[in-house]
């Protein structure tokens, strides 16, 4: 009798504020509002329809490859991605495009989550290996390099290997899972760093539109609570252990603080973004030059591209080439070595999950 | 009472790697009832095998760790307050894993 009577004043005051007739099954962080799941699905998909639709993320007939590492937020994004190109008439050839660093243990689980993607939603899937790309996979590199730093070829590669793997698919825009959290912590950080040429960067929401695969972040204003709510509730399948070679890592303090905001005023997120946006370059602040790599045709600054710097370090045994601070091998290779180190220091998400 | 807690999103590796466990957890005290504060902090000795702080905070859940009652988020039911009845089950996901 207690029990009962109980359970029915737990369920009674929380009815779904959109529709008045189901039991609310969140509370949405963008907006407070106590929401059913089925009303939660249809808001959450048709606010990243409107984000793509107004920001003219596609176009139609375009072949756009999505970056799928296995996690939660590429995972969701593979599958709202195909069911609004459905529902919406896109006209979008849609692609998985995954890279394997070559870590036993951890890559390759959550490449069978990518595979296993490939067929759930009927994506064709892309792998590209560092081993083939650079002919080193992580464990080797590890192994050369010990623990530390290994992060830092970890992001450096993956960027690369993406644009490459996006140039095999022929593919004419790369679609990545960042999601609101993330450009807010990047926006924090950027700032902290005093990063302004990223920092103006970082919130956009289409980047290297001079480059050769424009990147494009359709999550940009998604918060990751909903998107784990949403993968949750859909029983969506992806993939969360850590990487093995940052255990410890998960996110950084800025990540930590953004979490905290969130819990005391949740559209600390949305006001950080719209903050990071209202910081205007000016003409004075010095931009660096985009050229391209002398040895691997890769867009770079420098003479060499980062990840050639790196490698040149690992085939040489020199692995220490090429990160943190200046050191003396380096500075013929590099233009403006202020330029590329100082932001390294603050190290935020392992493995360059968060390189914009 | 009898309880199905959950963890997911990378925290079962903190509990043996784990996924489901069924539990029989009573309050304490003297306490007619049982709230998510106790539960937490029964968690935490009971079921946490390793690096506690990546799922608490203080006493509470780490911010970044989704919590649901029943399939209903815990923010919705009072969060530390909410009172856990017989075969409720109780859903731990970090948000904190990969993307
Ligand atoms: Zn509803
Ligand atoms: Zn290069
Ligand atoms: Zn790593």
């Amino acid at each position: 009798m207690e029990v009962a009577e109980a359970k029915s004043k737990k369920a009674g005051p929380r009815q779904c504020s959109t529709c008045n007739e189901r039991r609310a099954a969140l509370k949405r962080p963008k907006t407070l509002e106590q929401i059913c799941r089925e009303c939660f699905y249809a808001v959450f998909e048709e606010e990243i329809h409107q984000v793509i639709v107004e920001n003219q993320l596609f176009k139609p007939g375009e072949r756009i490859a999505i970056g799928a590492s296995g996690g939660k937020d590429s995972t969701v994004l593979a599958y709202v991605l195909s069911e609004l190109n459905r529902r919406h008439n896109y006209g979008l050839d849609l692609f998985l495009l995954s890279v394997d660093e070559g870590i036993t243990g951890y890559r390759d689980d959550s490449l069978e989550t990518v595979k296993r993607n490939e067929i759930q939603y009927g994506l064709p899937l892309k792998v590209v290996s560092y081993k083939d790309l650079y002919g080193w996979t992580m464990d080797e590199i590890v192994k050369m390099i010990g623990l530390k730093n290994n992060c830092t070829f970890c992001g450096v590669f993956r960027r690369q290997a993406l644009d490459r793997g996006a140039a095999m698919l022929k593919v004419d825009k790369l679609a990545t899972g960042h999601n609101a959290d993330d450009i807010a912590e990047t926006v924090l950080l950027n700032i902290l760093r005093g990063d302004i040429a990223r920092l103006s960067r970082c919130t956009s929401i289409t980047t290297g539109e001079d480059g050769p695969i424009p990147r494009c972040k359709p999550f940009k204003y998604t918060y990751e609570k909903e998107i784990v709510m949403y993968a949750y509730f859909k029983r969506l399948d992806y993939f969360s252990t850590e990487c093995i070679y940052s255990p410890n890592a998960y996110r950084g303090f800025a990540r930590e603080f953004i979490k905290d905001l969130e819990r005391i005023r949740p559209r600390a997120i949305l006001d950080i973004i719209k903050s990071g946006e209202n910081f205007r370059i000016s003409t004075s602040a010095k931009m660096p030059e985009q050229g391209t790599c002398e040895r691997c045709g890769y867009i770079s600054s420098q003479k060499w591209c980062k990840a050639c710097v790196l490698l040149d370090g690992l085939n040489r045994g020199l692995p220490k080439l090429g990160i943190g601070r200046a050191r003396g091998l380096n500075n013929g290779l590099e233009k403006d070595s202020k330029q590329t180190n100082g932001t390294k220091n603050i190290q935020s998400k392992q493995c360059g999950t968060l390189d914009f | 009472m009898q309880l199905t807690l959950e963890f997911g999103g990378g925290l079962e590796l903190l509990c043996n790697s784990v996924k489901v466990h069924n539990v029989t957890v009573d309050p304490q005290d003297g306490e007619e009832k049982l709230t998510m504060k106790k539960l937490l902090s029964w968690v935490r000795t009971n079921l946490i095998k390793e690096r506690p702080e990546m799922f608490m905070k203080g006493d509470s859940v780490r911010p970044g760790v989704l919590v649901l009652v029943n399939d209903c988020d815990w923010e919705l039911s009072g969060q530390l307050d909410t009172i856990l009845e017989e075969k409720d089950v109780i859903v731990f996901i970090s948000t904190l894993h990969g993307g």
